[in-house]
C-alpha cells in the first residue's frame, strides 16, 4: 500500500534521513521508535510532503507520491496527526474539525461530525469552545479526530503520547486498539516504547536517520540488547 | 459633526486596512501597493463612471477590474517570492507602486479629478439634530455594509475557517487538504477588489489625484500597526480610532492634521508595543 525507498531528505544543507525503507501494506499497525532527533518527524514530514524528498521515492497504491504538495497527498486519505498537537488554537473544537472537511467533497459534514463526538464525547462538549481552552489529553483527541474524518486510508501519529499523563495515555492505547479494528492503516511515531510494542504489530527502529532494526513485536522483545543500545530503555 | 466624519473615515480605513492586514497575516506579505489598488480604484470609477455614464455601474465594474489587476500581481510578482525574506516582498510590491503611480500619470495626468455626486446623494440630511451630507453617510452606511459582509464572511463559512487558519499555521492547513497557493490567490483579489471598492466609493468625496495611493497607504500602515499586526479585530479598532485621530487633527491642530496621527501610534505603541490586539503566538 505504502512503500517508501532509500528515501534521503534534507533541511537545507543538512542531511537529516539517509536512505530509508519501509513496506506498509493494507491494515498494518506499524510503529517507528527513535529518541529524540533520530528523525522520526523528519520521516512523517517527507510521506506528507511536507519536506519532500530529495533522493528516493515514497510510493502510495503503486504511483510515485514524493513530490505531490501535501494538500494532494491528503486529497488520497493519507492523514497526518503532528507532534505536539499542532491545531489551530484561535478557532473552535468543531472549526478545527470542518476544515479538515472542506477538501473532502464527498464526505458528509454532519455525520462526519458526528461521528467524531461519538468517539470522542468530550469534544462535542466542547465543539463551541475555542481550543485554545482545551488540555493537552483533549488537543491530542482532536488531533486524532480530525485525522479520521471523512475517507482515511493512513494514519500517520507522530509521538501522540508525548507529554501526556498516564491516565490519558491508557485512554489514548485504548483510541489506538479501537481505530486498529477499522481497518486504518497506523504508522505510529512513538518514543514511549511500551506504548508502541502494545499497539503495534510491527517496529522500526530509526538511529540518526537510519533503519537500526525491523521486526514483529515478540521479535523485538526477543531483542532487548537493540533496545537498550538505541533506545536506552529495555521494555 | 466631527466625530460622524472621523467615523465615515476610520470605516473607509476599515475596508483598506482589513485587506492588508488579511494579506499579511496569511501570506506573510506587508504589501506596499495596496494604496495604488485604492488609487486605482478611484481612477477607473471615474472613468467608468464618465464612459457609462452611470456612477453604480462605475462602483461595482472599478473592483472588478482592480480584481484581476490583484490578480496579476499576486499570480505573476509575489507567487515566486513565497518563503522569500519579508523585504523581498516590500521592495517588490514598493517598485509595484512606483509603476502603478507613473502608470496613472502617464494615462490620466497630473489633474486632480473630481467624480460627480450620483444625483440621488447630494444635499444634506438631518438627522439627530446635525446636519449632514448624504453622501457621506451613504459612504458611512455603504462601509458599515460591506464591513459586515466581510464579517460574514470571516466568522460564518468553510471558507471564512480557511483564512483564520492559515492566519495561523499555512504548514497545517496544506496539510489538511487545503491547497494553500490558491487560498493566497484568492485572499490577495478580495483585498484588491475592497481597496478599490473604498477608492470608487470615496472619489466623490475626496476627489481623485496620484497621490492618493500614498496618503491611504501610510494611513493604512498606521492602523495596521496599532490594531496589531494580522490581527482582523484589531485592524477594525484601530482603523476607527485613527479615522477619530485624523478627523480631531484637521479641527483642532490645523496645519498639523498628520501630525495627530503619528501622536496617536506613538502614544498606543507606548502603552501596548505589539499593537492593541496582540497576538499570542
Ligand atoms: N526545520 C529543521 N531545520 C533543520 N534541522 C532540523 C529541522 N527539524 C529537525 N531538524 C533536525 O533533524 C534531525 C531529526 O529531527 P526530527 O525529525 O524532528 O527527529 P525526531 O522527530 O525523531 O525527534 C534532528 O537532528 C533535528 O535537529
Ligand atoms: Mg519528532
Amino acid at each position: 500500500m505504502m512503500s517508501v525507498e532509500d528515501v534521503h531528505t534534507y533541511y537545507g544543507p543538512s542531511h537529516v534521513l539517509h536512505g530509508i525503507d519501509l513496506l506498509l501494506e493494507k491494515g498494518d499497525v506499524i510503529s517507528v521508535m527513535g529518541r529524540n532527533g533520530a528523525g522520526k518527524t523528519t520521516l512523517m514530514r517527507t510521506i506528507m510532503g511536507l519536506t519532500p524528498a530529495r533522493q528516493g521515492t515514497v510510493g502510495f497504491d503503486g504511483r510515485d507520491i514524493t513530490r505531490l504538495k501535501p494538500h494532494d497527498i491528503f486529497r488520497l486519505g493519507i492523514r497526518l496527526v503532528p507532534q505536539g498537537r499542532n491545531v489551530f488554537p484561535k478557532l473552535t473544537v468543531e472549526e478545527n474539525l470542518r476544515l479538515a472537511l472542506v477538501a473532502q467533497k464527498s464526505a458528509d459534514p454532519r455525520s462526519e461530525l458526528e461521528k467524531a463526538y461519538d468517539r470522542f464525547p468530550i469534544l462535542g462538549q466542547r465543539r463551541q469552545q475555542k481550543v485554545k481552552g482545551l488540555s493537552g489529553g483533549e488537543r491530542q483527541m482532536l488531533a486524532i479526530a480530525r485525522g479520521l474524518l471523512g475517507k482515511t486510508r493512513i494514519l500517520l501519529m507522530d509521538e501522540p503520547s508525548e507529554g501526556l499523563a498516564p491516565l490519558i495515555i491508557r485512554e489514548l492505547h485504548d483510541t489506538i486498539l479501537e481505530i486498529k479494528t477499522e481497518d486504518i492503516t497506523i504508522f505510529l511515531a512513538e518514543q514511549n516504547v511500551k506504548m508502541a510494542l502494545s499497539v503495534c504489530d510491527r517496529h522500526y527502529i530509526l538511529e540518526k536517520g537510519e533503519i537500526r532494526f525491523t521486526g514483529t513485536t515478540e521479535e523485538m522483545s526477543a531483542n532487548k540488547d537493540i533496545m537498550i543500545q538505541t533506545l536506552g530503555v529495555s521494555a | 459633526m466631527t466625530v460622524l466624519n472621523g467615523l465615515t473615515m476610520g470605516m473607509v480605513l476599515v475596508l483598506v486596512a482589513g485587506g492588508l492586514s488579511i494579506i499579511f497575516g496569511m501570506l506573510d506579505v506587508l504589501n506596499f501597493a495596496h494604496g495604488s489598488l485604492y488609487m486605482l480604484g478611484g481612477y477607473l470609477g471615474y472613468t467608468l463612471s464618465i464612459a457609462t455614464g452611470s456612477f453604480w455601474l462605475a462602483l461595482l465594474l472599478a473592483p472588478v477590474g482592480v480584481a484581476m489587476v490583484g490578480f496579476f500581481i499576486e499570480f505573476f510578482t509575489l507567487r515566486p517570492l513565497y518563503g522569500r525574506p519579508p523585504l523581498h516582498h516590500l521592495l517588490l510590491t514598493f517598485g509595484i507602486s512606483l509603476i502603478a503611480q507613473n502608470a496613472v500619470k502617464f494615462i490620466w495626468g497630473n489633474d486632480i479629478y473630481s467624480v460627480e455626486t450620483p444625483e440621488s446623494l447630494t444635499g444634506i440630511v438631518e438627522f439627530l439634530g446635525i446636519a449632514y451630507p448624504t453622501y457621506r453617510l451613504f459612504i458611512l452606511l455603504f462601509s458599515i455594509g460591506i464591513a459586515i459582509l466581510m464579517w460574514l464572511l470571516i466568522t460564518k463559512t468553510r471558507y471564512g475557517i480557511v483564512v483564520r487558519a492559515g492566519t495561523e499555521d499555512i504548514e497545517t492547513l496544506e496539510a489538511h487538504g487545503i491547497d494553500t497557493r490558491k487560498v493566497f490567490t484568492g485572499v490577495f483579489i478580495l483585498g484588491s477588489a475592497l481597496a478599490a471598492i473604498a477608492g470608487a466609493a470615496v472619489a466623490p468625496m475626496r476627489t481623485v489625484y496620484p497621490q492618493m495611493g500614498i496618503d491611504i497607504i501610510i494611513d493604512a500602515f498606521v492602523v495596521v500597526i496599532i490594531g496589531g499586526l494580522g490581527s482582523i479585530r484589531g485592524t477594525v479598532i484601530g482603523a476607527l480610532i485613527l479615522g477619530q485621530a485624523i478627523q480631531m487633527g484637521a479641527v483642532f491642530l490645523t496645519g498639523f492634521a498628520d501630525a495627530a496621527i503619528y501622536i496617536v501610534m506613538a502614544g498606543i505603541l507606548l502603552f501596548k508595543p505589539s499593537g492593541l490586539v496582540a497576538e499570542s503566538n
